[in-house]
C-alpha cells in the first residue's frame, strides 16, 4: 500500500529543493494542516503495520466474549480493549485492519480518477473542437447525477463488491479532474513557452503530456486530496448500504452496517467504525486545505 | 437575458439525451436476460419468452425501443414497476414531496445556521471564535453522515428518549395525505398532538442531511465575507462613520451573498444524495429509500425512472440557479 504523496525523487536538483522547502514553509504555517499530515501519516504506519500491532486476527469470533463493552465499562476485558461485535471479534483488530481497506480505496481509487481524468482532459483542452464538445457533454451527463446514487446504481448492475465499489466511485470522482486539467491545458496552450517548443518541433503527445502538463498540477494535486477523501467516504457509504465491501470484510462502512441492529445495545460497535472514519476524513481535508492555501498563488503573496 | 436562457437550454438538451440513454443502456449492460428480468419471471417456455419480449418490445431494434421510451418519458410514462406494478410516476409523486420535505427543512437548517456561523468568523477572523466555527465547519464536512444519523439515534432516542427512532409520524395520527408534506397535512388533520409528532419525527433527519449543506454554506460565507471586507468601498463605507452594523450587514453581505447563492443552489445534488443515506437510517419514506430499496430488489424500471427523474430534477434546479446568477450578477450574462 504506496502513501502517494510521500513518494517523492531521490535526487533533487537545487530548484526543485527550494520549491519543496517554500512549499513546507507555506504549507507548516497552517497548524490544521500539519496535525492532518502527521495524522495521515500515522494512519499510514497503523495500515501497514496492522498485523504486527493488532491483539487478534480481524476474523477471529470469541464465542464466548460477545458484545463486550470497551475495558473502561463495567464487564469490559483487558484482552479486547475497545470491545468486541456481536459475533464475538474484537473491535480494535478489526479497526486497525480496517485503515487499511480504507487507505487502499482512497489510492486506488484516486489514481484511476486521476489518471483517466488527465488523459482525457488534455486531449479535451489540447484538441478543442468538437472532440472537446463530445468529452465535455459526456461529462456533464455524469455530473447530473447525484454522484452516490450513480455510483449505487453501477454497483447493483456490476455486482456488490469492494472492486467494482472502487471502479464505480472513480468513475463519478473522474470528471472533477477533467475539467481541471482542460481548463489548465487551454490557458497554457496559448503561452509562448508551448509555442516555442511546438516551432522546435515537438509533437502533439510531448506538448500534452511533457510541456504543458507539469504546469497545471497545483489545482490538480488539491482536487486529489479531496477525491481521496470522497472516496473513503462513498466506499463507506456503499459499504454501509450492503453495496460495498462484503461482510465479514473489516472495513469501516461495511462495520457499521452489520452492527446497526444493535445500536441501542452496544453504543461501542456502532461508534469506534464511524470515529475512525471521520478521523481520516478529516485528516485528508486538513491536509487539502493547507495545500490550497500554500499552492494558490492569489493567496500566497499577500 | 434571453439568449443567456436559450444558451443555457441547448445546452441542456444534449445532456438530457445522454442521461436518457445511460439511465435506458443500464438495463440492458446487467448480466442475464432483459426479458426475464424485466417480467420478473425466472423460469419460462420458449414461446412464452417470445411472448413477452414481443409485448414488452424487445424483439424490436434497440434504437426504435430507446426513442419509445424517450417519447414514453416525455409524456410522462416511465412504466410500470416489476415488483408493485404501479406507474413508476405515481410511485414517485407519491414518495417526492416525503423528501421535498426534508430537503427543505435541512437546506433552512442549514442557512440559519451556516451564514449567520460564516459572518460571525470572518468578523473574528484569525481569533477563537474563527478557529471553533471552521474547525467544527471542517468536522461536518468529513462526517459520514450514515454514522452521524446512528449517533444521533442513540443519544436522543435511545438514552433521553427525546426523538422517534424512523418513520415520518407517529402511528397513533392517521388522516389522507392533502399536499404530501405532512407538516402541512398534520395541521390541516385538525389532531391534537399530530402536528408536534411529525415535527419530533423531522428534527434527526433534518439535522442529519443538513449538517453537510451546514459546513459547506459556513465556509463558503466566511471566505466570501473576507474577499468582500478587503474591498475599497467598504473602507468607504466604514470612512464615513457608518456603524460596523450597517457596513457588515448591508454594504459587505450584499455582495458576498452572491457566491453563496450559487453554493446553496450547488447543495440540490448534495441534498437528494444524503437523502438516500438520510431516509434509509431512519426509515423515512421518500425517492432515497425508494431507490435503495429497488436496487435491493432489482426493480430495473424503477431504477431507471428513478435516476432519469432524479437528474432531471438536479438539471432544472441548477439552471434555476444559474439564472437567479444571471439576474444578481450581470457580469456573468456575456
Amino acid at each position: 500500500m504506496a502513501d502517494p504523496s510521500t513518494a517523492q525523487p531521490i535526487s533533487l536538483d537545487p530548484s526543485r529543493r527550494r520549491q519543496l522547502a517554500e512549499f513546507w514553509y507555506y504549507f507548516s504555517e497552517n497548524r490544521g494542516a500539519v496535525i492532518g499530515f502527521w495524522l495521515f501519516v500515522l494512519l499510514v504506519i497503523v495500515a501497514l503495520l496492522a498485523p504486527l500491532i493488532a491483539p487478534h486476527l480481524p476474523y477471529e469470533q470469541y464465542r464466548d466474549a460477545v458484545l463486550v463493552p470497551p475495558f473502561w465499562e463495567d464487564g469490559g476485558q483487558a484482552a479486547f480493549p475497545l470491545g468486541t461485535d456481536p459475533v464475538g471479534r474484537d473491535m480494535l483488530s478489526r479497526l486497525l485492519y480496517g485503515a487499511r481497506y480504507s487507505l487502499f480505496i482512497g489510492v486506488v481509487v484516486t489514481t484511476i480518477a486521476l489518471v483517466g481524468g488527465i488523459f482525457i482532459g488534455v486531449i479535451a483542452g489540447y484538441f478543442g473542437g468538437w472532440i472537446d464538445t463530445v468529452i465535455m457533454r459526456i461529462m456533464d451527463v455524469i455530473l447530473a447525477f447525484p454522484s452516490l446514487l450513480l455510483a449505487l446504481v453501477l454497483v447493483a448492475v456490476l455486482g456488490p463488491g469492494l472492486t467494482n465499489a472502487m471502479i464505480a466511485i472513480a468513475l463519478v470522482l473522474q470528471p472533477h479532474f477533467v475539467r481541471l486539467t482542460r481548463a489548465a491545458v487551454m490557458t497554457e496552450k496559448g503561452r509562448e513557452y508551448v509555442t516555442a517548443a511546438r516551432v522546435s518541433g515537438a509533437g502533439s503527445l510531448r506538448l500534452m503530456f511533457r510541456t504543458i502538463l507539469p504546469n497545471t498540477t497545483a489545482p490538480l494535486i488539491v482536487q486529489a486530496t479531496l477525491s481521496f477523501s470522497s472516496a473513503i467516504l462513498d466506499a463507506a457509504a456503499l459499504g454501509f448500504l450492503g453495496m460495498g465491501a462484503q461482510p465479514p470484510t473489516p472495513e469501516w462502512g461495511t462495520m457499521l452496517a452489520e452492527a446497526r441492529e444493535f445500536i441501542l445495545r452496544a453504543w461501542w460497535v456502532v461508534t469506534f467504525p464511524g470515529l475512525a472514519i471521520l478521523i481520516t476524513v478529516l485528516a485528508i481535508n486538513l491536509v487539502g486545505d493547507g495545500l490550497r492555501d500554500a499552492l494558490d498563488p492569489k493567496l500566497k503573496r499577500s | 437575458m434571453l439568449r443567456y436562457l436559450l444558451k443555457r437550454l441547448a445546452v441542456l438538451v444534449p445532456t438530457f439525451i445522454g442521461v436518457s440513454i445511460i439511465a435506458f443502456t443500464f438495463i440492458r449492460l446487467l448480466p442475464g436476460d432483459p426479458v426475464a428480468l424485466m417480467s420478473g419471471e425466472r423460469v419460462m417456455s420458449p414461446e412464452r419468452h417470445a411472448m413477452i419480449s414481443h409485448e414488452l418490445g424487445y424483439d424490436r431494434p434497440v434504437v426504435i425501443q430507446y426513442l419509445d421510451y424517450l417519447r414514453g418519458v416525455v409524456t410522462g410514462d416511465f412504466g410500470n414497476s416489476i415488483v408493485t406494478k404501479q406507474p413508476i410516476l405515481d410511485q414517485f409523486l407519491t414518495l417526492f414531496p416525503a423528501t421535498l420535505e426534508l430537503s427543505f427543512c435541512a437546506i433552512i437548517f442549514a442557512i440559519v445556521l451556516g451564514i449567520p456561523a460564516g459572518i460571525f468568523a470572518a468578523i473574528k477572523r484569525g481569533t477563537f471564535w474563527d478557529q471553533t466555527i471552521m474547525g467544527t465547519a471542517l468536522v461536518g464536512y468529513s462526517m459520514p453522515i450514515f454514522w452521524w444519523g446512528l449517533l444521533l439515534i442513540i443519544f436522543f432516542s435511545g438514552i433521553l428518549q427525546w426523538t422517534p427512532v424512523s418513520g415520518r409520524i407517529s402511528l397513533l395520527y392517521f388522516f389522507p395525505p392533502v399536499t404530501g408534506f405532512m407538516l402541512i397535512d398534520s395541521l390541516l388533520s385538525g389532531q391534537a398532538g399530530a402536528f408536534k409528532s411529525a415535527v419530533s419525527h423531522l428534527i434527526l433527519p433534518t439535522i442529519v442531511l443538513g449538517t453537510i449543506p451546514l459546513a459547506v454554506i459556513a465556509r463558503q460565507t466566511r471566505s466570501a465575507m473576507l474577499e468582500v471586507l478587503g474591498e475599497d468601498y467598504v473602507r468607504t463605507a466604514r470612512a464615513k462613520g457608518l456603524s460596523p452594523f450597517r457596513v457588515v450587514g448591508i454594504h459587505a453581505l450584499r455582495n458576498a451573498m452572491i457566491p453563496v447563492i450559487t453554493t446553496i443552489g450547488l447543495q440540490v445534488g448534495v441534498l437528494l444524495a444524503g437523502a438516500i443515506l438520510t431516509e434509509t437510517i431512519f426509515s423515512w419514506p421518500g425517492i432515497g429509500k425508494w431507490m435503495v430499496d429497488s436496487v435491493f430488489r432489482r426493480d430495473y424500471p424503477v431504477i431507471q425512472g428513478g435516476l432519469l427523474m432524479i437528474a432531471g430534477i438536479i438539471m432544472v434546479v441548477n439552471l434555476i440557479v444559474d439564472l437567479l446568477y444571471g439576474l444578481i450578477n450581470p457580469r456573468i450574462r456575456h
